[in-house]
């Protein structure tokens, strides 16, 4: 990256350390933050959405789709969720690669399931054989979202669910006598009301979702984890970088990281229930009032 | 070969006894099931070492964090914050890193030589970071129970002329094991959750003995089959939640003996603290 830093072995000291920590791995290390940061980004919202669509099922007057609701938000409490995690990357992809071969090539005569083999038509690989590398692992970066989004809305589905019941029953019956159809009572009093319930819930969901991200690892993205086993593994002299075993260091500097990343949520979440809880009839509220008062 | 054969083969393989070889064709229904709860041995093991001693430890806690000497409580407060705030999975990972890099031959302390190559094996040194990780998540719920005891029960107890050591062994612990047992039963059973992060890790199974999850993916892997291999560890661990759920209910009795039948608490299955 630096003109000095061309020769690197006959280089010492802080100068060393200093075009060490920017050689081009260590640059991708860094930018490796970034996808831990696009994961939160992108599943959060996901899962909670995902969430809300179980809450709302489990809630239904249909019995089947009751059924199915429950179900999801049952899922995550007898089980690790490790071992959905592990379960649906393999099983979306061999499902996606599945419904491609029967869409691509209807006239294939053999088994897909063959012993100990699983083999489609070579037209529905996914991605493609002859693919880019970033095409692999943006695909592989897919899976893992989603199934982290489909793992976490199981969670988040439990929290709403359980806000949506916190609701008084009263202020429900109350819309319903002023004639409101049962739309319009969720849309209008159900569901306004239910986050200052469903925020303790969900923030703790947002801690529990950062300290999920080291599993992108498992399900092999090139996550911050992967990087610091890589880079911090022991260099022989061969490198141009020669140094001992110093993954120790590299995961004291991802603990650190997980440790700000966590600290700054409390923050930041502790002052959005503030503002969610004033005016409200709850005790934080109350609170609130009596200290203005 | 028979079902029965092959329990007797692989029932106890996840501990080194019985066939050394794992099956590599021709996998049977009857050995994926024998195989995954012969791994169960070790989430068992974990979670209960773990708990057995983090129960010990974490009433310690709660109580430093409690303290009013600030020596004391900001150990504790620190130990928490550090054990909750950062993933499991990392810890697992530092641990592991730091106890590779103790001296091969051993440590020599006052003439002594104090072997270190068996911490970082799985048995000794994940067992370990689970009992810390463990007590940091139970010593905040007994902590915040701790802060709940309710004014009225320990403003009695001064007016009995109860203080000291026998307040806290009479009124407020029994209080706080009752007001945080439906919260501790949630730990309990993430922890045993926790448990199959373990040969995820750092730390790599000797042998192949490893845990539920290791063989399930030894499975997957092998026969490209996710559909049966997970769903067996999912099995094993429902009736392993339902088991804890059990047992932590019969404590949970107890502890609510005195009380009329409608003010007790109930043990409510949320998923709030995995970690």
């Amino acid at each position: 990256m630096f003109s000095a830093c061309a020769d690197p072995k006959n280089i010492e000291g802080l100068q060393w350390l200093l075009c060490y920590l920017t050689t081009g791995k260590h640059i991708d290390f860094y930018w490796s933050f970034l996808t831990v940061l696009a994961l939160l980004a992108i599943t959060a919202p996901a899962a909670l959405v995902f969430g809300f669509g179980g809450a709302m099922a489990a809630r239904s007057h249909v019995t089947p789709l009751r059924l199915l609701g429950k179900a999801y938000t049952a899922m995550v409490r007898g089980v690790p969720d490790i071992v959905f995690f592990m379960f649906f990357v393999i099983a979306l992809d061999q499902g996606i690669e599945w419904l491609r071969h029967q869409v691509v090539c209807p006239d294939w005569s053999e088994p897909i399931r063959r012993g100990l083999e699983f083999r489609v038509c070579p037209q529905a690989k996914t991605p493609s054989g002859d693919a880019a590398a970033w095409v692999h692992q943006t695909y592989g970066f897919a899976l893992a979202v989603f199934t982290f989004a489909l793992v976490f809305g199981a969670f988040a589905a439990n929290v709403l669910y359980g806000a949506m019941n916190a609701v008084p029953r009263a202020q429900l019956e109350t819309a319903e006598s002023y004639g409101m159809s049962q739309g319009q009572v969720f849309r209008r009093i159900l569901v306004p009301q239910m986050w200052v319930y469903a925020l303790p819930g969900l923030s703790n969901l947002w801690m529990i979702l950062i300290k999920a991200t080291p599993l992108l690892f498992l399900l092999g993205v090139r996550d911050i984890v992967y990087w610091a086993r890589e880079l911090g593994g022991a260099k022989t002299q061969i490198y141009d970088f020669p140094h001992p075993d110093w993954r120790l260091y590299y995961f004291l500097f991802l603990m650190v990281a997980y440790l700000f990343m966590t600290w700054a949520s409390e923050k930041v979440l502790a002052r959005i229930g503030r503002r969610l809880s004033h005016g409200q009839a709850t005790a934080a509220g109350e609170a609130q009032r009596r200290a203005a008062a | 070969m028979s079902c029965f054969q092959t329990i007797a083969d692989y029932g106890l393989r996840s501990l080194g006894i019985g066939e050394r070889l794992l099956p590599r064709s021709d996998f049977t229904l009857c050995q994926q099931f024998t195989l995954i709860g012969s791994g169960m041995i070790w989430n068992l093991y974990f979670g209960v070492l773990a708990l057995t001693f983090g129960f010990f430890f974490s009433n310690a806690l709660a109580l430093g964090k409690a303290a009013r000497n600030p020596w004391i409580r900001k150990p504790a407060e620190w130990f928490i914050f550090i054990f909750r705030g950062s993933p499991l999975f990392i810890q697992f990972f530092l641990a592991y890193a730091a106890l590779v890099m103790l001296p091969r031959g051993g440590v020599d302390l006052f003439g002594m030589n104090i072997p270190t190559g068996w911490m970082t094996s799985a048995w000794a040194g994940a067992a370990f970071v689970l009992f810390l990780n463990t007590s940091a998540y139970a010593g905040e719920i007994f902590h915040g129970a701790l802060m709940s005891v309710p004014k009225g029960d320990l403003e009695a107890a001064d007016a009995y002329g109860i203080s000291g050591w026998q307040k806290f062994r009479r009124i407020q612990w029994p209080t706080m094991l009752r007001l945080a047992w439906p919260a501790y039963t949630n730990e309990a059973i993430f922890l045993f959750h926790a448990t199959t992060l373990v040969f995820f890790s750092g730390f790599p199974a000797f042998q192949q003995r490893g845990d539920a999850l290791y063989y399930a993916n030894y499975f997957a892997d092998k026969t490209f089959n996710p559909f049966i291999p997970y769903p067996i560890v999912g099995f094993y661990f429902i009736l392993l939640t339902l088991a804890v759920i059990g047992v932590f209910a019969l404590v949970n009795r107890r502890l609510n003996r005195h009380l009329p039948s409608n003010v007790r608490a109930k043990i409510r299955l949320r998923p709030q603290v995995i970690r």
